[in-house]
């Protein structure tokens, strides 16, 4: 057995597997249209009240709503696979579009949370494990509770009554011109969708850090002399990354929630507002747009994940569960 | 090990620490609120005063009013009720499905076993508040229908504990003698095995019902869960945001509550978690 084969074997068989995934949610996500309320034709004529025989028949034609069901699901995915999800209902846009319209400033908002969530979350999770049952352990130990506690709109208000309404040092709500003022209003939005994850990440670090600190291989290198700092970054961080790895995996699933929560509080107009105007308006061809958008987000994440566990830890093989 | 592992909850070294002695306060006096929260309250929840409308704290209104004059106090310790009952619905339903699908997939093996993990592991992969957030928004049906969503939507981390702890039981002595003495597949899953597994599942129900006062808060706070008016804690956070220059309370009230008892939980399950698991680190 080459390495080589069976890493290529381990990705056709994850990509056939997320391949079955992909159907079978995309056939939830064309069901919507007939678990909501009401009929379809008055779905997609936006509820007006008067429907007259002509209309609904032009309809049923446009969206092919006369064959059997699987025949309409076999035309609404066909379609769906070149991004052609239909027009808006609300604003008559078609769907692709509108999203794409929106998604600059949600990948921007949650890069933003994303890296401020790395970058706070690793180092803080390392000190906590490196004190361990000190103050500053028990301090970040709380902070990290309480951060991935509150949802992310309760600390988006939170954060907009103190760094907006009693310190006027950002704005409150829309989405700025130009980069600096865009990243002047992203600042408290970031900052709210990071603060849960960051609980997260610290978390899963420090309980890391604290196993492999634990190992005969961190006290031998210890015994040998060699500066606690290498021992930290070169030997423990390699062996800690497995499950902080798995744990970015999640933060990506979760800042595609956190940004709805965000993004309403903020008056932000990215996709997560989008969802939810959409969800509430009845708008069902953006709702199966940006549902599709949100698992083929999540399949990817989660195939990235898993292709890197080896780069990390070589004695991962290809299709053999961590550990 | 169910004794063992209860034994260690009480064990002199039982991981009591200020912050897990606070954390039990909070959920107690949650709990107290969600019972008696409507004769603990000063005024009525939905009593409203259109002549005074949003104004501070005072002594008649400790948190000051909203802008339908509705004292915020009382809203916030009215507000438990509907922030606890989902959550311990979720908790509690999330981990029967999760202990039966986990003790069933563990025992017997084979297929039903994979048949349980692929399950468990594409329910898994679903990003929960955005599934509810579409699902809720679309067919409708709110708070209860966002319960028995998330039931579901929750387990998988019940059946992956509780189907491991069922793997290492089934290969006690215990269990072999019970098959030897003819007892019926069912007795052994439930009678036998289920107590030595259970306190996980207890464990994790802790961590659960902290997720779920989450989730379900976002959903009112997005307008999908409780009815318009209702006193939640998700819905008046999302009605302070324009009065956060009037009475910041309106905000601060409620979103207190809603981080202090989902943290609680949290700090209670994780405690619980490690007195119950070999893998808990002594602090």
């Amino acid at each position: 057995m080459t390495f080589g084969a069976s890493r290529t074997a381990f990705v056709l068989r994850r990509l056939v597997g997320l391949a079955v995934v992909v159907v079978l949610v995309s056939f939830l996500v064309f069901s919507l249209l007939y678990v909501a309320p009401g009929s379809p034709e008055q779905l997609l004529l936006g509820n007006s009240k008067t429907i007259d025989p002509e209309t609904v028949r032009a309809v049923r034609e446009q969206y092919h709503l006369n064959g059997p069901f699987l025949e309409r699901y076999l035309h609404w995915a066909a379609n769906a696979a070149h991004l052609d999800f239909g027009k808006s209902i609300r604003t008559s846009e078609p769907v692709a579009h509108g999203i794409w319209q929106r998604l600059s400033l949600t990948s921007q908002l949650a890069g933003l949370a994303f890296l401020v969530t790395l970058l706070l979350g690793i180092p803080l999770g390392v000190l906590a494990a490196v004190r361990r049952t000190k103050l500053v352990d028990r301090g970040v130990v709380f902070f990290s509770v309480v951060g991935l506690s509150a949802p992310a709109f309760a600390s988006g208000v939170l954060l907009l009554y103190v760094f907006a309404v009693r310190l006027p040092w950002f704005p409150a709500f829309g989405q700025g011109a130009g980069f600096l003022d865009r990243l002047k209003h992203l600042v408290l939005p970031a900052a709210a969708l990071a603060l849960t994850a960051t609980g997260l990440v610290v978390k899963i670090t420090r309980a890391a850090f604290v196993t492999e600190l634990e190992k005969d291989y961190v006290t031998f290198a210890r015994a040998r002399g060699i500066p606690p700092s290498r021992v930290l970054f070169r030997f423990v961080l390699r062996n800690a990354a497995t499950p902080i790895v798995t744990a970015a995996g999640l933060i990506l699933a979760y800042m595609l929630a956190g940004s709805v929560l965000v993004e309403v509080t903020f008056a932000l107009p990215g996709i997560g507002a989008l969802l939810v105007d959409s969800v509430t308006s009845q708008d069902i061809p953006m709702v199966q747009g940006l549902a599709m958008l949100i698992a083929a987000l999540v399949v990817v994440a989660n195939l990235v994940v898993d292709l890197v566990y080896p780069l990390i830890d070589p004695r991962i093989v290809f299709g053999k569960s961590a550990r | 090990m169910t004794a063992v592992a209860w034994a260690r909850v009480h064990a002199r070294d039982s991981g009591l620490t200020p912050l897990v002695v606070a954390s039990l306060v909070i959920v107690a006096l949650a709990a107290v609120a969600a019972i008696f929260g409507p004769w603990l309250a000063p005024h009525p929840a939905g009593a409203q005063d259109l002549l005074l409308g949003v104004s501070g704290p005072s002594h008649d209104h400790w948190l000051g009013t909203d802008d339908l004059g509705r004292d915020v106090f009382s809203r916030t310790v009215v507000g438990a009720r509907t922030a606890i009952v989902g959550p311990l619905l979720v908790a509690l339903g999330s981990m029967l499905l999760g202990n039966l699908l986990g003790l069933i997939g563990g025992y017997r093996g084979g297929f039903t076993d994979t048949a349980v993990s692929r399950y468990a592991d594409l329910v898994y992969a679903l990003p929960a508040l955005l599934v509810a957030i579409v699902v809720v928004g679309v067919v409708g049906g709110g708070y209860y229908v966002a319960v028995g969503l998330l039931i579901v939507l929750y387990s998988p981390v019940d059946t992956r504990i509780v189907r491991s702890a069922t793997l290492v039981q089934r290969a006690q002595p215990y269990v072999e003698a019970a098959r030897t003495g003819d007892v019926p597949q069912h007795r052994i899953i439930f009678w036998h095995i289920w107590p030595n597994v259970l306190p996980l599942a207890v464990a994790n129900a802790f961590l659960t019902f902290a997720f779920s006062i989450v989730s379900l808060a976002s959903l009112s706070f997005l307008g999908l869960g409780v009815g318009p008016g209702a006193a939640d804690w998700g819905r008046m956070l999302s009605d302070s945001r324009t009065l956060l220059f009037d009475n910041e309370w309106t905000a601060l009230g409620p979103g207190l509550a809603l981080v202090a008892t989902a943290a609680s939980m949290n700090v209670v399950g994780d405690w619980l978690f490690e007195r119950l698991t070999e893998r808990g680190v002594r602090r």
